[in-house]
């Protein structure tokens, strides 16, 4: 059932849902750019293409306690911190992000589950955004993922002109849309499925429309062994911006933070890319730029797939793209890779 | 322009004056342009690319390059050829191993400023006569190029080239009055609160990427204090504001005396965080405290911050709590 | 809320044992005097102090052992010279078992075995060993040659001449590699020992030690006539989780902290070669 409401009344919209559960809008930022943001009255929804940062950040954020600690001579105490997360709402995320959550679950809430991860997951209602202006640097629809009717979410959205429709997908869209009742009427399928159309037509003119993933899992060694690794890793700074930004990328550190009132057990985001990720006394087996670059690529298009049924670790979102320092992405090493196959 | 590069490059490939070519390789797109070392004539013919977003200053990569084998062409725009200078002040690149060819630019262009205004879906952009054409899949849109220069190209401190063996296109003057001072200034003036809150918004946003360390030419440690486990400093993700403000400030004290003002931190930012500014406060300081100094201007020039003398030494009297009010 | 695998448990040091002059054995008991929790042999544990740091460890001990576990730790980095600093009563942070652990009830069943070690090396396998002697029944003749840089750098020495010697249809093999005095046994590398002792190829050998070690030792075990697949190892990598999330022990699509750390040879062969 899709719902239709004037994109004037969005923020009576917003103000209802708010009402009963925190919510997040991809909103403007003072640097021009757009990142979620915690909704209050009058916020306006973004009208970028996509966040800065990735929606990685509601389920894994960049810094993550876990657990607090006191030491006094030979005594130890642990003080398990974690609360069960309150409700809340992701309004607006675009089909790529939130088809990386499901990539994180692979991983996440995989056994023994993330007990930090799985607390925010349950308690988030996910609002898809279509999109109507996709960017040059999208590929998505590589993943097949349709960034012009998102599959994924606990509702998907559209804006189109002046109108605002929302569809719920599961219980939770369903609860979401109940908070706004009073202003969300029944209809809306015809103008949404023509602006599917729309987009559909836009996605498929896309310089990287073309784009495939090749299923090589049955090569990973081979792909390992290929030469090209050394020339497409050649000039990478070894920083860890690809990483940072993308919505997939989930390697992390976990280090203790002394304060001087106690000692905090934290994990960080941490990245396959910096050369002491592997370093152990006896030295790492990654020596080289060469094999850390493989790694984060071989990982997000063999590694990965072969441990989840030919899923990649990869939602075409182009943050990397317009991210690198030097410009060097995922869609440069599928292309070159895919010269050998 | 790159017409001339490319057949420079293929002589000295042909005549042997070099084995091998540091230059910018096509990408995807017209912008997304990545270094590359070339080895062939062939390999220049078909994929050496010179445009409005060949920014990367290269000099950085030769400290690995300069190091290997026979010798290199680069290519380096004049705030290249300062960085270039200085890491063979410090002993990072063998010049002997560097041919270099000097080339003129008048900036280069920010795709992200083009983003932000709301110009998306670029297939191709276009500089006629100081005009961008892009070509979109929305349609066309026309820009003036200065309007979305890179920041640091708006300020461009010099167009002459420090160093270089040979020149396509014309050196350039040292640029008088560039106004990279202003915003420092603005921010002198600033009260120390607002000061700190101004660095708290902008660093705040930090994501910890290194991004900025790993491209500047002034950072060349073979392991930084932050990587290094033995250290005590070593830090993945900041847990404070503290931590993140430390990272940034240890780092531009690190390269105060060194940085040229290559401005390759702020381009690569993917938070968009003015990190020159830290950069550009310690140059605008050693300025004022020891007369005008411009890191990478010769070879072979000590940093007054590095020259210790007994009865000069202006930080005591000046270095006052809470900054200079 | 459910435990969390990443937040450790509190357990105590009740002993604590000079091995070599750097290499301590550590027991470990729960607060309540009780072990911490059951593993299989070849399983890790992270260790930690809080603020000092955490690691991973193989658990010494054999299951069999109801009592307490044994962590044999060679000091080389700053946690491990923290506890080798610390006295009996320090509480210590514990989480695990992590890894696959040995097939002792499945491969290695009713087969001879031949443990091959080297340097602290013993310390992964020493709970294989002492399972099997425990369990004497279901297992064959079990082999063990065992080497270090010197008599002193032999781990769990007094055990290997007071208990595992008088074990029955066992034999222990020891050498160093340099001649010292006070030692009339085998004097040189394991992977030439390995080789000397012309061991049938019905055995399965179980290597572990550095590098260089295992790779030699692979090779003569190879010119013996072993096949791959009957050979097995434990494999060492950075690791920071335990559970096959943080990406640090990834090799190809196995986690070491998880599908590992044992491997047979053919299924590491079957793996990019980054280890």
């Amino acid at each position: 059932m899709i719902y239709q409401a004037a994109l004037a009344d969005l923020d009576q919209i917003l103000s209802l849902i708010n009402g009963a559960e925190k919510v997040y809008i991809p909103a403007e930022t003072a640097q021009g750019e757009a990142n979620f943001t915690e909704y209050k009255p009058g916020l306006k929804l973004s009208t970028k293409l996509n966040t800065l940062r990735s929606a990685k950040d509601f389920f894994f954020p960049q810094i993550q306690p876990l657990a607090k600690f006191r030491r006094e001579g030979k005594k130890i105490e642990i003080i398990d911190h974690r609360k069960e997360s309150e409700d809340f709402v992701i309004f607006g995320a675009r089909a790529c992000d939130v088809r990386s959550f499901k990539v994180l679950d692979n991983v996440f809430l995989a056994d023994p589950v993330d007990t930090n991860y799985q607390t925010r997951r349950e308690h988030a209602t996910v609002v898809t955004l279509a999109c109507t202006r996709p960017a040059e640097t999208c590929f998505c629809g590589s993943f097949d993922i349709d960034a012009a009717k998102p599959a994924d979410g606990d509702a998907r959205a559209w804006i189109t002109g002046d109108s605002f429709y929302i569809e719920p997908l599961t219980e939770k869209g369903e609860k979401l849309v109940g908070y706004a009742k009073d202003v969300l009427k029944e209809g809306g399928e015809d103008k949404v499925e023509e602006q599917v159309e729309k987009t559909r037509t836009i996605l498929a003119k896309l310089p990287l429309a073309e784009l495939k993933p090749v299923d090589n899992r049955e090569k990973e060694l081979e792909l390992f062994n290929s030469p090209k690794w050394a020339e497409l890793s050649s000039h990478c700074l070894g920083c860890g911006a690809c990483t940072f930004v993308c919505p997939t990328c989930q390697c992390f550190d976990i280090n203790d933070f002394d304060s001087g009132h106690g000692i905090e057990r934290y994990r960080c985001w941490d990245s396959c890319m910096y050369n002491d990720f592997t370093l152990m006394a006896a030295g790492t087996p990654r020596l080289t730029q060469k094999e850390r670059f493989r790694q984060r690529f071989m990982h997000k298009l063999v590694y990965y797939p072969i441990k989840n049924d030919g899923m990649y670790s990869c939602v075409g979102c182009g943050r990397c793209l317009k991210k690198c320092p030097i410009q060097m992405n995922i869609v440069k090493v599928m292309k070159t890779l895919e010269e050998d196959a | 322009m790159q017409g001339e590069l490319i057949k420079r490059a293929c002589e000295l490939l042909e005549d042997g004056t070099v084995n091998r070519v540091l230059g910018w390789q096509k990408g995807q797109f017209v912008y997304d342009i990545t270094p590359a070392v070339f080895t062939s004539v062939e390999d220049v013919k078909e994929h050496f690319v010179y445009n409005d977003f060949c920014a990367d200053n290269l000099s950085k990569y030769l400290i690995k390059e300069s190091e290997k084998e026979g010798k290199v062409l680069v290519f380096l725009k004049p705030c290249d050829t300062y960085s270039f200078n200085q890491l063979q002040t410090e002993y990072k690149i063998k010049r002997e191993n560097v041919y270099i060819i000097g080339i003129e630019s008048y900036g280069k262009v920010d795709v992200e400023k083009l983003r932000q205004r709301g110009i998306e879906g670029i297939t191709d952009i276009e500089n006629v006569n100081g005009t961008l054409k892009v070509s979109t899949i929305y349609g066309e849109e026309q820009v003036p190029a200065y309007e979305v220069m890179l920041n640091r190209c708006l300020t461009c401190k010099s167009k002459k080239h420090v160093v270089y063996d040979e020149l396509v296109g014309e050196d350039g003057e040292v640029v008088a009055d560039s106004g990279r001072f202003d915003m420092v200034e603005k921010l002198e003036k600033m009260t120390a609160e607002e000061r700190f809150n101004f660095w708290r918004g902008e660093l705040s946003r930090c994501i910890r990427c290194n991004a900025c360390r790993n491209v500047c030419p002034a950072c060349t440690c073979e392991k930084c204090v932050f990587d290094n486990p033995n250290s005590g400093t070593q830090n993945r993700g900041a847990r404070d504001s503290f931590e993140e403000n430390m990272f940034h400030i240890i780092r531009a004290y690190h390269v105060a005396g060194r940085c040229t003002d290559c401005g390759e931190c702020s381009r690569v930012c993917p938070e968009n965080i003015p990190l020159h500014l830290l950069n550009r406060k310690f140059i605008r300081d050693i300025n004022e405290f020891y007369g005008e100094f411009q890191a990478g201007e010769e070879v072979g020039q000590m940093s007054p911050v590095a020259a210790y003398t007994e009865h000069n030494d202006v930080e005591p009297s000046i270095v006052q709590k809470g900054g200079a009010e | 809320m459910v435990r969390e695998e990443l937040i450790p448990q509190l357990g105590v040091v009740i002993d604590i044992r000079q091995d070599t002059p750097d290499v301590k054995t550590f027991r470990v008991v729960g607060l309540d005097g009780k072990k911490l929790f059951e593993h299989i042999p070849g399983q890790c544990a992270m260790l930690s102090i809080p603020g000092i740091g955490e690691g991973m460890f193989s658990i010494t001990s054999s299951p069999t052992n109801t009592e307490y576990m044994e962590f044999s730790i060679k000091k080389c980095g700053c946690l491990t010279s923290w506890l080798h600093a610390m006295d009996v009563g320090q509480e210590i942070c514990v989480r695990g078992p992590y890894g696959n652990g040995f097939p002792v009830e499945g491969f290695f069943k009713g087969k001879d075995l031949l443990f091959i070690a080297g340097g602290i090396g013993l310390a992964p396998l020493r709970s294989v060993i002492n399972y099997c002697r425990d369990n004497r029944e279901n297992y064959g003749q079990i082999n063990v040659l065992y080497g270090s840089r010197s008599k002193d750098d032999l781990v769990d020495y007094q055990e290997i001449l007071n208990e595992w010697m008088d074990c029955p249809n066992t034999n222990i093999y020891l050498t160093i590699d340099r001649e010292q005095e006070g030692w009339d046994g085998h004097v040189g590398f394991v992977p030439n020992y390995v080789t000397e002792l012309n061991f049938p190829t019905t055995l399965v050998p179980i290597i572990c030690g550095p590098p260089i070690m295992i790779h030699f030792t692979l090779e003569g075990l190879k010119k013996l006539g072993f096949k791959e697949e009957q050979v097995w190892t434990t494999m060492e990598m950075r690791m920071k989780c335990g559970i096959g999330k943080c990406g640090r022990c990834n090799i190809g699509n196995q986690y070491v902290c998880k599908d590992g750390p044992v491997f047979s040879f053919d299924q590491l062969n079957k793996l990019p070669p980054e280890y």
